[in-house]
């Protein structure tokens, strides 16, 4: 009697295990998944921030502040990242709020599509890092489940960071129907 | 003549750039220029006659710092409406690689065209991001200064070409003539220092630990800090008897500065690094104080390599503190640095330098015609010359 409770226990934490590594390495795909779109909405926006910095339609003191700002965004390591990203929407702020220059670039066909996608991309960035620490935080409860730290079901993985930065749209940017509003964020 | 100077950073934010553009327009207006000053700041910030505000300047992160600095069309305008009802002789520019008002009225603007470059630590590779923009307008500026060799190092290696150089003034006499604070004095000797204490490179650590050094063999002597920071946090690693040998000022006025410098016995200067010219340096010769500086590139140029001044290892407590008691027991050599120091710094009085720089306006002014705005209409064309 006992040997069979005690196979139906062993099966029972066999079972649980199993269903909590499967569920980790889910959710570790999933925060993988999140981090890596992110790199490429963030890769993106500098992009399309410096093409309209070298698109000769800006004023060049804007132009300088902003493919500065791109630049060291593109270049910077992971321990400089969240502050040269940060760094980048402020610079985005700064040259699109209260400037007038979109109204300017609404004017020149070339210009308007560049904006589209600038606040396109800004948008994205926002969003994708709303999903990136989403499942960081998803992950971060799994991991601190008793079964998966005394299995150490998480191995040698890293504990997942989150990724902080500064990245609300500039409103002036986001005028006018550029973007999809972004009020469905709180 | 009719000069346009175009200062890049906030007029109500005190700095460098700021100061020096403040002095040449006020010289100039002394010698009968007609001048005007575009700076960035609100229009209802008290202002000299001689300023004409660009607006609210807006803080960017700029170089690894914040700059307060005037962009966008709207500026654009305000500075296209600068150049037209000025109709100058020479335009002269301040830093115009910083995002600003001084890059803003190069592209605006064409004919006699001058700019000053203050600054030696330009960062590389925003600069190549951003120097296919700047180039066609940066092309437009007829005569290139640099404040001091590092500056002209630093413009040569990024943008190319050469400067003339042309140094900060200084006003010696105001230095000379200042009345020194006996309540600043202390009994076996009184040592200076000026700089933001928060700012590393400024080498306030350095000096600290070396003065602790020196207070021990030297009890009553005393160590008069002045500049922006919090003192309290610059004290929090002093045992009490050093930090009742010291006294911080806090920011000081200029007419503070120079009663400071003409106060001390030893003006040290420990900066570690990023110094493009060392103008204090200067104030401080003017004021007749022997001079103990870290051997920086810029410093052993303002000192003449150590001739009218004492150079000591960049950053080196204990050579420090060495140098600066020989310095206070050795009173006919301190006589000797101050008596070289004041006939040395006339060389950077704002006589001398004012009647280098008209030089280059009277060069690239004549025959030139006056300052025009650029007629170019779409921005496109304005920028690809």
């Amino acid at each position: 009697m006992t040997w069979t409770l005690g196979v139906a226990l062993l099966l029972v934490v066999g079972w649980y295990l199993f269903f909590s590594a499967t569920r980790l390495d889910r959710i570790h795909a999933r925060v993988e998944g999140a981090r890596s779109a992110l790199d490429a909405q963030l890769v993106r926006r500098a992009s399309v921030s410096l093409q309209l910095a070298v698109s000769g339609l800006l004023d060049p003191a804007t132009s300088l502040l902003v493919a500065g700002a791109a630049h060291e965004a593109r270049e910077a390591d992971d321990a400089d990242r969240e502050l040269a990203e940060s760094n980048l929407t402020r610079a985005l702020h700064a040259a699109f709020d209260e400037s007038g220059l979109p109204e300017a670039l609404d004017a020149d066909p070339a210009g308007h599509a560049l904006i589209g996608e600038l606040a396109g991309a800004c948008l994205r960035v926002e969003l994708a890092r709303r999903f990136l620490n989403d499942a960081v935080r998803g992950a971060r409860v799994v991991r601190r489940k008793r079964a998966v730290r005394y299995a150490r079901l998480a191995g040698h993985a890293p504990w997942p960071p989150t990724f902080e930065m500064d990245d609300t749209p500039p409103p002036g940017l986001m005028r006018g129907g550029r973007a999809a509003p972004s009020t469905v964020l709180p | 003549m009719r000069i346009g100077i175009v200062c890049p950073y906030s007029w109500d934010v005190p700095g460098g750039v700021q100061f020096h553009v403040r002095d040449l327009a006020e010289v100039l207006v002394d010698r009968g220029h007609d001048v005007s000053v575009l700076a960035p700041a609100d229009d209802d910030t008290p202002l000299p006659a001689y300023v004409v505000p660009a607006g609210r300047a807006v803080p960017v992160p700029y170089n690894g710092s914040v700059a307060r600095v005037n962009f966008g069309p709207i500026s654009a305008a305000r500075v296209r409406r600068w150049l037209r009802e000025g109709e100058f002789d020479v335009l002269h520019i301040h830093e115009p690689a910083t995002p600003s008002l001084s890059v803003l009225a190069c592209w605006a603007a064409t004919g006699p065209i001058v700019a000053t470059f203050h600054t030696s630590t330009l960062r590389s590779r925003a600069m190549l991001a951003a120097y296919p923009i700047l180039e066609p307008t940066l092309e437009k500026i007829r005569a290139r200064i640099a404040v001091s060799e590092d500056a002209r190092r630093t413009l040569v290696e990024h943008i190319g070409g050469d400067a003339v150089l042309i140094p900060n003034g200084v006003f010696v006499d105001r230095f000379a003539g200042a009345t020194p604070e006996p309540a600043w004095r202390g009994e076996a000797g009184t040592v200076g220092f000026i700089g933001r204490m928060d700012e590393e490179r400024k080498g306030l650590p350095t000096l600290l630990a070396a003065f602790e050094l020196l207070l021990a063999a030297r009890p009553g002597t005393r160590l008069v800090v002045a500049g922006r920071g919090d003192a309290e946090e610059a004290a929090e690693d002093m045992s009490a008897s050093v930090r009742a040998a010291v006294t911080f000022l806090g920011e000081v006025s200029e007419p503070e500065k120079a009663r400071l410098l003409r106060t001390v016995d030893v003006y040290v200067a420990p900066n570690l690094g990023g110094e493009s010219f060392g103008i204090v340096l200067v104030e401080a010769l003017a004021a007749g104080a022997p001079v103990l500086a870290s051997d920086l590139d810029a410093f052993r140029r303002v000192l003449d390599d150590g001739r009218v001044g004492v150079l000591f290892p960049t950053g080196d407590v204990t050579a420090l503190a060495a140098a600066l008691g020989d310095l206070l027991d050795d009173e006919p050599r301190r006589q000797e640095l101050s008596r070289a120091g004041s006939a040395w710094c006339r060389r950077y009085d704002w006589s001398t330098v004012v009647e280098d720089l008209l030089a280059v306006y009277e060069t690239v002014a004549a025959g030139a015609g006056a300052v025009r705005e650029d007629e170019r209409r779409t921005w496109r064309e304005r920028l690809r010359l």
